[in-house]
């Protein structure tokens, strides 16, 4: 009994989004935060400022190159910015990438295992906790398969069940049903809002995909390009699971829409 | 807002997922059964190997060369099964192989030593990397005279050709694993928080490990070449009689049958480790990989 978020939970109430069963704990502080690579051009994020919740699911929308990736692997702790501060509750961050990168040398438990291995967690717990989170991703008896034999939507669970053996109460996720097609993305979705509300989770979910924003998000936050900044923010009351189809989704993601391409029509000007 | 009558129950979705999954999942080769194996594989190499013999059988009885220069293939055969009976061969085989297998132990030491500190370290990189690519392309043969000069008619003379035939190959196969592997991969270890060295063992290595073993089968390749080499050159009777010796000697005496039996050994023996080590080796590490190696139809 190690891994607290292994223990399914508590009660069988349908998830609502606010409700969790799980005390959450994380949450994140980016402050002024600024990131420059290369000399003479503008920042790629310009002062960010980002408040995340304990327990929070919020969305970053933006196109495509505006800094989504850098912010994220920033908050991982993969690098440092050039200015300006993050602070996070937990010690290290969960983050799943846009493609599984899973390792293809080992099998689809295998990769999860690892994750626990570099928790310490013993090997005989390693079996079973890799086990049962597959079985939290709907995977339940397929862990010796070996990654080349699984398909897109199966590999994401796998990364999904490997950033949940990290145990940490803070999931980053930059695009991470970015290639999948439109009817796995809709099974992962239902997925995701399942987990994060039975495990209490504080998640980041970045993508350039309006209606996934809308579906997912308690908040969705528009960033702009060149500088990247956080330039609206929407608030959603939508009640948690929500249809990506449903009229409620579509309202506010035309709205959201509308705000976006003006953003990028900026840049053509 | 309240919307959403229309989303599925998790049970509901549990079984959409479980359909898509058994929908999506891509379908794997069989495994083709030994007949196939057979006809794929063995035959045709089979039939060229006779079609061979009997071009040559047929060169033969029209006396395109005197006998002595080329000798039926019944008359190899003999001379073949003769070396194999009365112990040479063996003897040959064990000697050389022996020989072979430390140079490669100790090249597969050296140059694994050597590639690691090339990756580690930019500037040696740069200083000697083209060196190191140069000697893989320097027939090692080159440095035979070299080698007797400064170790005499020895083994050392023998294991310092091997060494600089492999070496080099082993070095740049790990370099160049080393290079494939997708910086992604090394992001993921670190997000899962492997320590440095658990970074290399659990991630880097064995992302490593097809361009690694790619440079072993080449090392190993040019460490049996350096040896024949080494061996057809520095003939003495202190150092045993290798394949490579054994062919020196029926140059010396002129005896075809001789000659070509030994160059039929080393043939075999070559193909034999390929077959044997390196091929089930490399299948291993491809197939866990999902890297399947290309089959010509
Ligand atoms: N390591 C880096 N060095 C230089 N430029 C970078 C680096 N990483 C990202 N960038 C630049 O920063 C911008 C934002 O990249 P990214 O964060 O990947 O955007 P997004 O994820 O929103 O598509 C891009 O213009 C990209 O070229
Ligand atoms: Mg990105």
């Amino acid at each position: 009994m190690t891994h607290p978020a292994l223990q399914p939970a508590a009660t069988s109430r349908p998830p609502a989004g606010d409700d969790q069963t799980v005390a959450p704990s994380a949450s994140v502080r980016v402050t002024q935060l600024v990131q420059v690579f290369e000399r003479d051009h503008p920042p790629v994020l310009d002062r960010i400022d980002l408040d995340v919740g304990p327990g929070e699911f919020v969305c970053l929308l933006g196109a495509s190159g505006c800094g989504k990736s850098t912010l994220l692997s920033l908050i991982a702790g993969l690098g440092t910015p050039t200015s300006g501060s993050i602070e996070v509750t937990v010690d290290r961050p969960a983050l799943v990438f846009q493609e599984p990168a899973l390792l293809p040398w080992l099998t689809a438990a295998g990769n999860v295992e690892l994750a626990l291995k570099a928790r310490k967690v013993g090997r005989h717990e390693r079996r079973a906790g890799a086990e049962r989170l597959l079985t939290l991703v709907n995977l339940t008896g397929q862990g010796h398969k070996r990654v080349h034999e699984l398909s897109g939507g199966m590999r994401q669970r796998v990364a999904l069940a490997r950033a949940l053996a990290q145990d940490s109460q803070l999931l980053l996720m930059d695009e991470p049903f970015a290639a999948l097609d439109a009817i796995t993305r809709d099974a992962l979705h239902e997925e995701l809002t399942r987990l994060w509300s039975k495990q209490g989770l504080s998640i980041v979910f970045v993508t350039h995909n309006v209606r996934e924003a809308v579906r997912l998000g308690q908040r969705v936050l528009l960033m702009s390009s060149r500088p990247g900044r956080i330039v609206r923010e929407w608030r959603l009351e939508l009640s948690q699971p929500r249809a990506i189809e449903s009229p409620g989704v579509s309202a506010l993601a035309t709205e959201i829409t509308h705000h976006l391409r003006a953003e990028i029509s900026r840049h053509g000007r | 807002m309240a919307v959403d009558d229309k989303t599925l129950t998790t049970e509901d979705n549990r079984a959409f997922e479980a359909g898509l999954d058994a929908l999506e999942m891509p379908a794997l080769l069989p495994r083709p059964g030994p007949g196939v194996v057979f006809v794929r594989s063995v035959l045709p190499p089979l039939v060229a190997v006779v079609a061979f013999i009997g071009l040559w059988q047929l060169a033969y009885s029209v006396e395109l060369k005197p006998s002595y220069a080329l000798p039926s293939p019944r008359d190899v055969l003999q001379t073949f099964s003769q070396t194999v009976r009365d112990g040479r061969a063996v003897d040959a085989i064990s000697i050389s192989v022996s020989r072979g297998a430390l140079g490669f132990v100790a090249s597969l030491a050296v140059g694994t030593v050597l590639g690691l500190a090339m990756w580690r370290s930019r500037w040696l990189r740069a200083a000697l990397g083209p060196f190191v690519s140069g000697l893989q392309s320097l027939p090692s043969v080159a440095w035979v005279p070299a080698a007797i000069i400064w170790f005499g008619l020895s083994d050392a003379a023998i294991y310092a050709v091997v060494l600089l035939g492999a070496v080099p190959s082993i070095a740049n196969g790990l370099l160049a694993g080393f290079d494939q592997v997708p910086p992604l991969l090394d992001k993921v270890g670190r997000v899962l928080g492997l320590s440095t060295v658990g970074r290399i063992r659990h991630v880097l290595l064995p992302a490593a490990l097809p361009g690694y073993l790619a440079g072993l089968k080449q090392g190993w390749a040019f460490s049996w070449r350096s040896l024949m080499a080494a061996e057809l050159i520095t003939y003495s009777p202190a150092l045993g009689i290798g394949l490579g010796q054994q062919l020196n000697i029926g140059r010396e005496l002129n005896a075809m049958d001789l000659v070509i039996a030994s160059i039929v050994l080393i043939l075999l023996v070559g193909v034999a480790i390929e077959l044997l080590v390196f091929a089930p080796l490399e299948r291993r590490i491809l197939r866990a990989r999902g890297l399947t190696i290309a089959r010509s139809r």
